[in-house]
């Protein structure tokens, strides 16, 4: 354990001395407010999820009845934690791999306000009713001019950073950072094309109706997982695993074509979540056939992360850090096998609007994109601070109630799901139905209750991150207040 | 080309990925615009009543979109089940549309007229005591809160610009008796518009109680509207698996 200790998470001297080359206030900023999202966010999670197997805890409360709040489990995961985090360790890559510091100090201290304001206004306005009533764009239009503003701060931040860089290549992760960057905007622009009922008025209409809507929700629905929670997550992965791992990328050429197949295939796949509606077929065969197609740029870029620790395949014997970022990755080719298999039609006849898809977003946002951020903030915020981590133990701990809980909550959705979409189509010797809605609804209970204990694991296993990082960003305090105190001795020696 | 030119011009980069992004996004969208047979031709699909519009904005602001869907998909469980499968018209002036993604609940797409109006505020109100299994919050507030309708006119006029035929001018009235008829047509007129919905939510007292227009008349309203517009009689079988 003390020998994992000097090498999983000790710091080489150079980074600690590094504060005027580069702005790490910003990124510090970022990754403590990823957390208490994180936090909060999982605790909301695990409250509506308790709310669907025990429906009383509703309490006749507007506030925070499921259909309220569920919005506010989605944004303060998504855009609270995982966004957070995206903007901490896009900050502090484009910063390293660049070898240059992040541009303007002030427009990025604009960029944490305005993103935390509008996601703090989005939960008060979910919980008093105020919403667009679009999954993951629930924004009311102010918001939406807000969230706006800032990315485009944002985009501003990382092209002038890109171009100011001292490096002649731009780092791969880049590349990943800067089509989130881009596709995100063009997704939260065009699903937010509404007309307000009046200036001061909250509500708003969108643009286009019935079809013409579905197709473009969902065509931002599925880019948000496809570029929120997927490309920037990979531009994390680029950078932490192979840094984690102290060796080079798996494969420079597999980066390449893995990256463009990437970001030109997800943009045609969302209308899956359309498959047998009122949506025209040839659209959604073409969605469920680039689906398929997908699942190769997915698998490369799985590859290409897992195969950079070959030679080094110990680590995940002493570094708990590098089992996060591996299971992250793991879960990430699990997900993006799933995913796919579900696009098929046949297969979405049964799992569609069934609890299969959330087990299915669950094994993707739990798996994939909460371990890869659980690894890359414990690699990052010792080095911020210029400490070693509080407790490498409680890494493990961490890491352990986190996997039991995933395993639980996506066992847990299968059953639910599978078992249900098998419920509503039995017929019985007549030809009727065998079963009633309700009969599906008694019969989901005990997954859901399962499910509940899952997300509990998982949720327990953030408290212990939350207190191991507060610990450790107190030790690094207290050292820097030290360094300050040395320095002025040494200064009143002198003089 | 050379990736590396890519890698080291950040413009490049940007534009490249920009070209890239796009395409998919215009091949599946932009046709949906200009495709006839996207939206059905089909006698019946109007717009929302005052009142049932204001129901559909609270079922919105309530997040029922979360467990029930609004789309009965061509399977013989869900024809036994919800009834005809839904068309894309029924939806053309649902802004936003509330297809759903999950169903906790049952779909909704045709619940208009399966239960009495009793049974949908009992429901509402309190849900385990009609169906004891349910897993329903309950929405009490709905029939004690007054249903806000000072901003009807300024919702109707917003709908308008994205689409909705109410009418404000002579002409538009006109055309609106041409295609719904006078009674409906009343109904769409945005300079009467609080009239329409105070005419409506007194003269069919969803939620019982007359001495006030409650949220519940407006959610009732609403819900027992759903997918009753088309009369599917009307047509052949199998007359719609044309436009698929």
């Amino acid at each position: 354990m003390s020998q994992a200790a000097t090498t999983a998470g000790s710091v080489p001297a150079s980074s600690v001395a590094s504060t005027e080359q580069y702005n790490y206030a910003i990124v510090k900023r970022f990754a403590i407010a990823a957390v208490l999202w994180g936090v909060f966010g999982m605790a909301a999670g695990v409250w509506i999820a308790s709310q669907l197997a025990f429906p009383f805890l509703n309490f006749d409360i507007a506030q925070i009845t499921f259909g309220r709040f569920r919005p506010v489990h989605t944004t303060a995961v998504i855009f609270g934690f995982g966004g957070n985090a995206l903007f901490a360790t896009s900050y502090y890559v484009v910063q390293r791999t660049c070898q240059t510091r992040l541009y303007s100090d002030s427009l990025s201290s604009f960029t944490f306000y305005g993103w935390n304001l509008a996601l703090i206004l989005g939960v008060i306005t979910y919980m008093m009713g105020i919403t667009q009533g679009r999954e993951y764009a629930e924004f009311n239009w102010q918001i939406d001019i807000i969230i706006l503003v800032v990315w485009v701060a944002y985009f501003w931040i990382y092209l002038q950073t890109l171009l100011r860089r001292n490096q002649p290549h731009i780092y791969v992760a880049n590349w990943f950072f800067m089509s989130f960057i881009l596709a995100t905007a063009l997704l939260h622009i065009f699903n937010n094309l509404e007309v307000p009922v009046g200036i001061f008025h909250s509500h708003s209409y969108p643009l286009f109706s019935g079809v013409q809507d579905a197709m473009r929700q969902w065509w931002y629905g599925h880019n948000a997982v496809g570029f929120f929670l997927t490309a920037a997550f990979l531009g994390m992965m680029y950078y932490f695993v192979p840094k984690q791992a102290g060796r080079p990328i798996y494969s420079y050429k597999l980066s390449i074509i893995h990256f463009w197949a990437l970001v030109f295939l997800y943009m045609w796949v969302g209308a899956h979540h359309l498959h047998w509606t009122a949506l025209p077929d040839w659209v959604s065969t073409l969605a469920a056939t680039f689906s398929i197609l997908l699942l190769l740029p997915s698998w490369g870029g799985m590859i290409n992360g897992i195969m950079t620790l070959s030679g080094a395949w110990d680590k995940l014997r002493t570094d708990p850090i590098m089992l996060f970022l591996i299971t992250a990755l793991s879960f990430y080719g699990m997900s993006t096998f799933e995913g796919p298999m579900m696009s098929l039609k046949s297969v979405n006849a049964l799992s569609h609007y069934t609890d299969w898809t959330v087990g299915h977003v669950h094994s993707g946002a739990l798996g994939w994109v909460a371990m890869i951020t659980f690894g890359s903030l414990y690699h990052l915020i010792p080095r911020l601070w210029g400490v070693n981590l509080y407790s490498l133990k409680l890494v493990y701990v961490h890491f352990f109630l986190a996997t039991i809980g995933i395993v639980l909550y996506i066992t847990a959705m299968w059953v639910a799901g599978i078992g249900q979409g098998l419920m509503l189509r039995a017929f019985d010797q007549y030809g009727n139905l065998a079963y009633t809605f309700t009969e599906s609804v008694v019969f989901l209970h005990r997954p859901y209750v399962v499910r509940a204990i899952g997300g509990g694991f998982f949720l327990a296993g953030m408290l212990i991150m939350a207190w191991n990082i507060a610990m450790t960003v107190r030790m690094g305090i207290k050292s820097e207040a030290r360094e300050r105190e040395e320095a002025r001795a040494a200064e009143a020696r002198t003089a | 080309m050379k990736h590396e030119s890519v890698e080291t011009n950040a413009g490049l980069l940007i534009i490249l990925t920009l070209a890239v992004i796009s395409v998919g996004g215009l091949v599946e969208i932009v046709p949906l615009f200009y495709i006839d047979d996207t939206i059905e031709e089909v006698d019946g699909v109007r717009p929302y009543t005052p009142l049932e519009q204001r129901g559909r904005d609270i079922f919105v602001r309530e997040g029922c979109y979360t467990c029930h869907s609004q789309m009965v998909r061509p399977f013989r469980d869900e024809m036994l089940r919800y009834g005809h499968y839904s068309l894309a018209a029924e939806s053309m002036y649902d802004h936003p549309f509330q297809w759903g993604s999950k169903r906790t609940g049952p779909d909704l797409a045709r619940v208009g007229g399966k239960y009495s109006n009793e049974w949908q505020v009992q429901h509402l109100i309190d849900p385990q005591s009609l169906v004891p299994e349910s897993i329903m919050p309950g929405y009490p507030w709905l029939a004690t809160t007054p249903l806000d309708y000072s901003d009807v006119a300024a919702r109707m006029r917003a709908l308008k610009r994205v689409g909705v035929p109410y009418s404000i001018t002579e002409e538009e009235y006109e055309a609106n008796v041409e295609k719904f008829g006078e009674e409906h047509a009343r109904m769409f007129d945005i300079n009467n518009a609080e009239e329409m919905l105070i005419e409506q939510a007194q003269a069919e007292n969803f939620d019982g109680d007359s001495s006030f227009i409650s949220e519940m008349d407006a959610m009732v309203a609403y819900l027992q509207v759903l997918g009753t517009m088309v009369d599917f009689s009307e047509y052949d079988d199998g007359h719609f698996a044309e436009f698929r």
